[in-house]
């Protein structure tokens, strides 16, 4: 075919993710045959910090991402509170835990409503059966006149949704409550229970538009065949069985193969040790069973090697990293470092957590079918299933009256590390202060990890190979295979840049 | 009258503002805006075009083909490094982001800078950072930034700096709407070309933790329900903001939240020149008091004040929830 598109295509900007993105493709015959990614801006925030107060972290390092604000919090918090040995009491740890949570479910629902579903909505996919209804549900917010019903109604719940963060936090994004010995904010009693009617409200939304069906049921599939039966049995009832419909129809699940090996660090820790969601590293090599081992932290390593950032020493570990530019290197293509674990690719994200957590249903489906763009997709969703009745189950657990905030001494000289997990995946922060100023802060961010770009070892990112085979059809300079793929992974480029 | 169309891009900021205009307090976000005659020609987390379809929209823009009545900006611009721009490219195009805002802000009816960076340089531009950041038409609370302090959009307008970190969703969509119905002058905006809506007010007016300021009773430690303004650094009596009274996320605001107001809405807020949760004193008296009270005055009344603390409002002060509830008297009120 004469028209077959081969050739080097720069795509950008690319919108409905958070933050700055190109790709750069290699197509032949039709295909993908490379992608670099580039995180097209620098903001320098490890440059930042060094020497202003210890504390004054908790205000600078929010202000990272306006989209994993308080993930970032909880991270510096977890850094510091390391460094100073400080707990915070049941109730602070509970109030932490539903902040984190409220941002991290806010952002799976505005990834899917706003971010990925508009994809279904463009014209080249006009001729297909279920194209009306995708474009009544789901048409982008941000143009025209055609704006989906459901995306309108995801954005009112999201809105009262984060009323949560209003009692809890004080404002979102950028609240300042969270603290390493627990919450600013104490909850009483009335708020309490007001808190749970907003609870309440956000299952309404997500069992009667999202699921049609209790979370308990969705949270209650146990592998992909149960999960084939109860879309077949009413395909388009729910968003999420009319994606499921939508994805069989385009075969989302051929595009967007991960590294078949995943992060979490875990999370949201509990009062009596232990984490709700469990931390670990998966590997699920196609046609061998998945296998699970605790991260080491110690493994990680970022290389500067295609960024614009200076890589004397080779790559490094976080506690040791360096952040400086040096624009004019060669071989580099973003602002992006590589970040390894034991010199090894990974992916993270929801999907990286269900694995760690050995929920059933997402085990089985990347089992099956791998990581790829429908099962990062339900492993969110399916996330949101589980984590609301945690947060139930939290807010229950809160006793007025009882203590949010345990009183830290930082010490004068201090080193804290603090891992955590954004609705993105993986985050981590490395501190280090003397004479109660900041002298180091390295930041690794879930998709500096989903995005980086090659390292050393011409290894490409989790994001570089997910590229390659995806089609590119006559005409397309902005390709919409690539497009699911990319969004797939719910990049937070603000993050990475940071 | 026709739609307001708007532009909104992104640059070295956070993509917060963003997020917090979602959280407009309306059950149709959608409707609003639109009922209001608002139209987005392009939204970096909203709209459906990418790659290709929006540099075509950007070009059209820039030729006049299609008007270009309100460029939002969020995101401080990045100049560095040496002036070139590089820091930021718009994806997509190799050129500077701030080669394209000053283009496109040379074809807009109305320029606005969305939250504090992209009016002051906010904390990207705080101290020691590399990125030469600043605001649209400000660096801090100097005039100028990228555009030049004579600067003045098609309408004649100078950047209306709708600052805040993030800013609240509340002033962004009352200041399109203002746009789009004719109704904002230069007469509206402040010295710093704030909207005076929100920027005549003080974080101050409102607050829950009132009673406690007019006692000096104050808060020691984070999770403490007293005054912040003595020891925790809060700015809520200089701020110019009504977060206290337009609440943020439904009931919301930073001293609800337990945690000082640091005046993120005013130029340098990044770089107070303290830690940001101790509050500088000089002989056990606060440097940054009320900036419309003699000194004299307020020391005065501090110690007054202090001395008829009721014994109520000084222990709930340092504790994280009522110990001494309000007296409930056995006689009618008089």
């Amino acid at each position: 075919m004469s028209n077959t598109p081969t050739g080097r295509l720069l795509v950008g900007p690319f919108n409905r993710v958070e933050g700055d993105l190109e790709v750069q493709l290699q197509v032949a015959d039709g295909r993908v045959a490379s992608a670099q990614v580039n995180a097209t801006m620098y903001r320098g925030f490890e440059q930042l910090l060094p020497g202003r107060a210890v504390r004054d972290a908790l205000v600078v390092v929010p202000r990272i991402c306006g989209i994993c604000s308080v993930s970032q919090s909880v991270a510096a918090a977890r850094a510091l509170a390391d460094a100073a040995g400080v707990t915070p009491p049941p109730n602070g740890q509970h109030a932490l835990n539903l902040m984190q949570a409220c941002e991290n479910l806010a952002d799976h629902l505005s990834h899917f409503y706003l971010f990925f579903a508009p994809d279904f909505t463009r014209p080249i996919y006009a001729d297909r059966p279920w194209w009306p209804e995708a474009v009544r549900r789901w048409a982008a917010l941000g143009a025209g006149v055609t704006q989906g019903e459901h995306a309108r109604q995801a954005l009112a719940a999201r809105q009262r949704w984060f009323t949560l963060m209003g009692t809890l936090g004080g404002k979102w994004p950028h609240t300042q409550s969270v603290q390493p010995g627990g919450s600013s904010r104490a909850i009483d009693a009335a708020e309490r229970l007001r808190l749970m009617s907003k609870l309440r409200e956000m299952r309404a939304f997500l069992e009667s538009t999202l699921f049609a069906a209790p979370l308990e049921d969705i949270a209650a599939l146990r592998d992909a065949a149960a999960l084939a039966r109860w879309h077949a049995a009413d395909p388009l009832r729910g968003d999420l069985r009319f994606f499921l419909t939508v994805a069989d129809d385009l075969a989302l699940a051929q595009l967007g193969a991960g590294p078949g090996r995943t992060l979490s660090w875990g999370a949201y820790p509990q009062p009596d040790a232990g984490l709700a969601l469990a931390a670990g590293v998966c590997e699920h090599p196609s046609a061998s069973p998945l296998t699970r081992q605790a991260p080491d932290v110690r493994l990680v390593t970022e290389d500067a090697t295609h960024a614009w950032l200076a890589d004397s020493g080779g790559p490094r570990h976080p506690a040791q990293g360096v952040t400086l530019p040096d624009v004019d290197k060669p071989a580099a293509y973003s602002w992006n470092k590589a970040p390894r674990l034991d010199g090894r690719v990974v992916e993270t994200g929801a999907i990286a957590r269900q694995l760690a957590d050995g929920q059933p249903l997402i085990t089985d489906v990347v089992q099956c079918h791998g990581s790829q763009v429908v099962s990062r997709v339900l492993a969110r969703l399916i996330e949101l299933a589980r984590v609301l009745p945690m947060m139930e189950r939290w807010l229950g657990a809160i006793v007025p009256r009882e203590p949010f905030y345990t009183p830290d001494s930082l010490p004068d000289e201090g080193e804290g590390m603090g891992l955590t997990e954004a609705a993105r995946g993986a985050l981590g922060h490395w501190v280090r202060w003397r004479n109660g100023r900041l002298l180091h802060y390295q930041i690794v961010a879930p998709t500096s990890w989903n995005f980086s770009p090659r390292d050393a070892q011409g290894q490409p990112g989790a994001l570089e190979a997910a590229l390659v085979g995806a089609p590119v059809y006559p005409g397309e300079r902005t390709p919409v295979a690539v497009q699911h793929i990319v969004r797939s992974f719910d990049p937070c480029m603000v993050c990475t840049v940071h | 009258m026709g739609s307001l169309h708007v532009l909104w891009l992104q640059s070295g900021g956070c993509g917060g503002c963003s997020m917090s205009l979602l959280n407009a307090d309306t059950p149709d976000w959608a409707a609003t805006l639109r009922t209001s005659g608002i139209e987005w020609l392009w939204h970096p987390s909203l709209s459906l075009a990418s790659g290709e379809a929006v540099l075509q929209m950007l070009e059209d823009c820039l030729s006049g083909a299609q008007p270009l009545d309100v460029l939002c900006i969020e995101g401080a611009l990045l100049r560095g490094p040496q002036g070139s721009g590089r820091f930021h490219l718009l994806a997509g195009t190799g050129v500077p982001m701030i080669s394209w805002v000053r283009r496109l802000a040379g074809v807009a009816r109305y320029v606005v800078a969305v939250g504090s960076c992209a009016a002051w340089g906010g904390v990207s531009g705080a101290r020691n950072h590399a990125t030469e950041a600043c605001g649209l038409q400000f660096e801090d609370d100097q005039p100028g930034g990228l555009l030049g302090a004579a600067f003045r959009s098609g309408a004649g307008l100078p950047v209306i700096n709708v600052a805040g970190c993030p800013t609240h969703p509340g002033w962004v969509i009352d200041s399109l709407m203002a746009l789009a119905d004719g109704s904002l002058s230069a007469d509206d905006l402040d010295s710093l070309q704030r909207p005076r809506f929100y920027a005549d007010q003080l974080v101050h007016h409102g607050c829950t933790r009132n009673e406690f300021y007019e006692f000096k009773a104050s808060a020691e430690q984070p999770s403490d329900l007293g005054c912040m303004m003595e020891h925790m650094g809060c700015k809520g009596t200089q701020a110019h903001a009504d977060c206290n009274t337009r609440l943020w996320n439904g009931e919301g605001s930073c001293t609800r939240g337990g945690y000082a107001c640091i005046s993120c809405t005013e130029p340098g807020f990044q770089d107070p020149g303290h830690a940001f949760d101790a509050t500088p004193k000089v002989a056990g008296i606060p440097i940054g008091l009320p900036t419309d009270m003699p000194k004299a005055w307020f020391v005065a009344l501090a110690s007054l004040s202090k001395s008829a603390t009721p014994r109520r409002v000084k222990t709930n002060a340092t504790a994280d929830h009522i110990v001494v509830p309000p007296v409930a008297r056995k006689t009618r009120l008089k």
